[in-house]
């Protein structure tokens, strides 16, 4: 470790604006927990806090996928459509149970995994589509958005879908101790996905293949395979952000999740992931996402109008993006 | 002037006499592209541990021929022995396989990731597990690099650092390592010393004469001719697709190289010779 911090030393590049971008988002989150703390003297109790994860849990399980797509170098704008389709058809398979009896643990076990099967067959032809059809992603996902809402809202008939029973709304309302199981999900979830991504061979390649694709499919790596496996995994959270949602409405909304793409997109360029590739780590995401909802409910707070909320959210992705790529452009003259 | 007798394409073809057959031999490789001849019956053969230098024009057909070699282009004609045997080199992993290893001109490093990521991108050690779970095990690689890289007389650009944040030697000194590292019998340097600075360059054309001693066989591409003359045994320079003299390096001056490279009425025209 000694001689690492030596050579970093000797390196002039390694500034203030490399600090800042490894460690900004904590820096602003802590600011806005004390600003928060300062105007609502019932902020800062457990309740309070832990309802704000709970709330940001949803994009934030969405946001673990989208991390590795972004990381990969391309965007999923698709994940709010496959989500809601994915809670449909969860809530579906859950209303068929519930003529008879309440549905009991199988039954939403069963239910839950169509949701995800439905999710990651989503994110799979996603992946197909870009990597063998040769469509840029952003176009790709695009279409997906529409196809996937436009299935959502075939499925339901454009109405809700209600009375999804107890066991299933334990997802969202249960807890494991005093944790409620949303956090749960969302520890195990990020844990995971940062060992994989930091430890494991595939993981490296995500990261490798987003900054030189063409070095690692020279090194051997089946870049697309990996690309379609990610995106079929991106598809399979999103179904799982979808579940969430569902079981904590306690029905499927054909419009449910609808513009989610940004709030995700927004939680992992928050976290600090290039939109370029190769760059981030999916634990700040998790902080993206947590900044997301606090700022949401500090409009909230303040009483401001949620069409300003709309234009507040989209100024701070842009600002978030135009703020990283000013300092990475300016670290001696090569990009980050 | 050049001694039309030291240098003539024809003195010179003749292999030395030696009991083991070249590690490479090349005989009258052709390659077209659409209309144009890039290649016009090219024959070579680099004998083991040594080093030969490939000179010529932009567009002499130095790079073809190499392409050729490392497996990114198949012949139109010609044969390709290697290691005594006839092969048809038909892709990059076959090359590599076989044991040739090109370090391209761009490198084709991942900026994002250290040396020893770079040094082992695609055949990773693994601690353990299976499938898409394979834990990597980077003490060892970090470890195996830096002696990898120590072999080498390298600097090991300290672990952790990316390899973006290097300079041009040390990019370059991965890059080769990376070539290095499955032992091969035949290294292609192309251009290694283009983007160098003075002193790195320096560091860099030491490496083939490591690789010689150590029984490795080299072809070095460069357009810095006192740097080929420097560190080859042999050079072979094309013009126009074609091999115009494969000359011994320590009878060989550097005007002749330039009379060779762009013709002798040209060279007298232009002064340089």
């Amino acid at each position: 470790m000694r001689e690492a911090t030596a050579a970093v030393r000797e390196l002039p590049s390694r500034d203030w604006r490399a600090i800042a971008l490894d460690y900004g988002i904590y820096v602003i989150l802590l600011a806005f927990v004390v600003v928060m703390a300062l105007l609502s003297p019932n902020f800062l109790q457990t309740r309070n806090l832990l309802n704000i994860v709970v709330q940001a849990s949803t994009v934030a399980v969405i946001a673990v996928g989208a991390t590795m797509v972004i990381l990969l170098a391309e965007i999923d704008l698709s994940v709010g459509s496959v989500a809601a389709l994915a809670g449909a058809v969860t809530a579906g398979i859950l209303e068929l149970g519930a003529d008879a009896v309440a549905p009991g643990p199988i039954w939403v076990t069963l239910a839950v995994l169509a949701g995800l099967a439905i999710g990651t067959a989503l994110g799979a032809v996603n992946g197909i589509l870009t990597v063998w059809g040769g469509i840029p992603s952003f176009i790709v996902t695009l279409g997906m958005l529409s196809v996937a809402r436009g299935l959502t809202l075939l499925y339901t008939g454009g109405r809700p879908i209600f009375g999804l029973g107890d066991a299933f709304a334990r997802i969202a309302y249960g807890n494991l101790g005093p944790v409620p199981v949303p956090i749960v999900i969302l520890v195990v979830l990020y844990t995971l996905a940062a060992l994989f991504l930091h430890t494991t061979q595939l993981g490296r390649y995500i990261y490798a293949a987003g900054t030189n694709r063409r070095a690692v499919a020279l090194a051997g790596v089946n870049v697309n395979q990996l690309k379609v496996g990610v995106y079929a995994l991106a598809g399979t959270l999103a179904g799982l952000g979808g579940v969430l949602l569902t079981s904590r409405l306690d029905s499927a909304q054909p419009t449910a999740a609808t513009g989610w793409e940004l709030d995700v997109i927004a939680a992992v360029v928050l976290g600090g992931t290039s939109l370029y590739g190769g760059r981030g780590a999916v634990v700040k995401t998790l902080v993206g996402a947590i900044l997301l909802q606090l700022i949401s409910n500090g409009l909230n707070l303040l009483n401001v109008q949620a069409y300003w909320q709309q234009i507040t959210k989209g100024g701070v992705i842009l600002a978030a993006l135009m703020l990283e790529r000013a300092l990475r452009r300016t670290r001696g003259g090569r990009d980050m | 002037m050049p001694d039309p007798a030291i240098g003539s394409p024809a003195s010179a073809g003749e292999a030395p006499a030696t009991a083991t057959p070249p590690l490479l031999q090349l005989d009258g490789i052709v390659k077209r592209f659409g209309g144009v001849l890039a290649l016009d019956g090219v024959s070579l053969s680099v004998s083991r541990g040594s080093v030969m230098g490939l000179v010529g024009d932009n567009g002499a057909g130095k790079s073809t021929l190499i392409k050729v070699v490392s497996g990114a282009h198949q012949p139109d004609g010609g044969t390709l022995r290697f290691d005594g045997a006839p092969v048809r080199i038909a892709s990059p992993r076959f090359a590599k396989e076989i044991g040739i290893e090109t370090v391209y001109q761009d490198l084709a490093l991942v900026d994002t990731l250290d040396a020893a990521g770079n040094i082992f991108l695609g055949r990773e050690i693994v601690r353990f597990g299976a499938g898409p779970v394979r834990v990597l095990n980077k003490r060892r690689m970090q470890r195996s690099a830096r002696e990898l890289l120590g072999r080498l007389g390298l600097e090991l650009p300290s672990s952790g650092t990316e390899v973006g944040m290097l300079s041009g030697g040390q990019r370059q000194s991965v890059a080769i390592s990376r070539a290095l590292y499955t032992r091969p019998k035949l290294v292609i340097l192309d251009e290694p010393t283009s983007a160098l600075a003075v002193t790195e360059a320096r560091k860099v054309l030491e490496l083939p004469r490591m690789l010689a001693a150590q029984g490795v066989s080299v072809i070095i591409i460069s357009h810095t001719l006192q740097d080929v003359l420097d560190v080859t045994d042999r050079i072979v320079v094309l013009r126009k697709g074609r091999k115009v003299a494969d000359l011994a390096t320590h009878e060989t001056s550097l005007e002749d190289l330039v009379t060779y490279i762009v013709g002798s009425e040209r060279a007298k025209g232009a002064g340089y010779a």
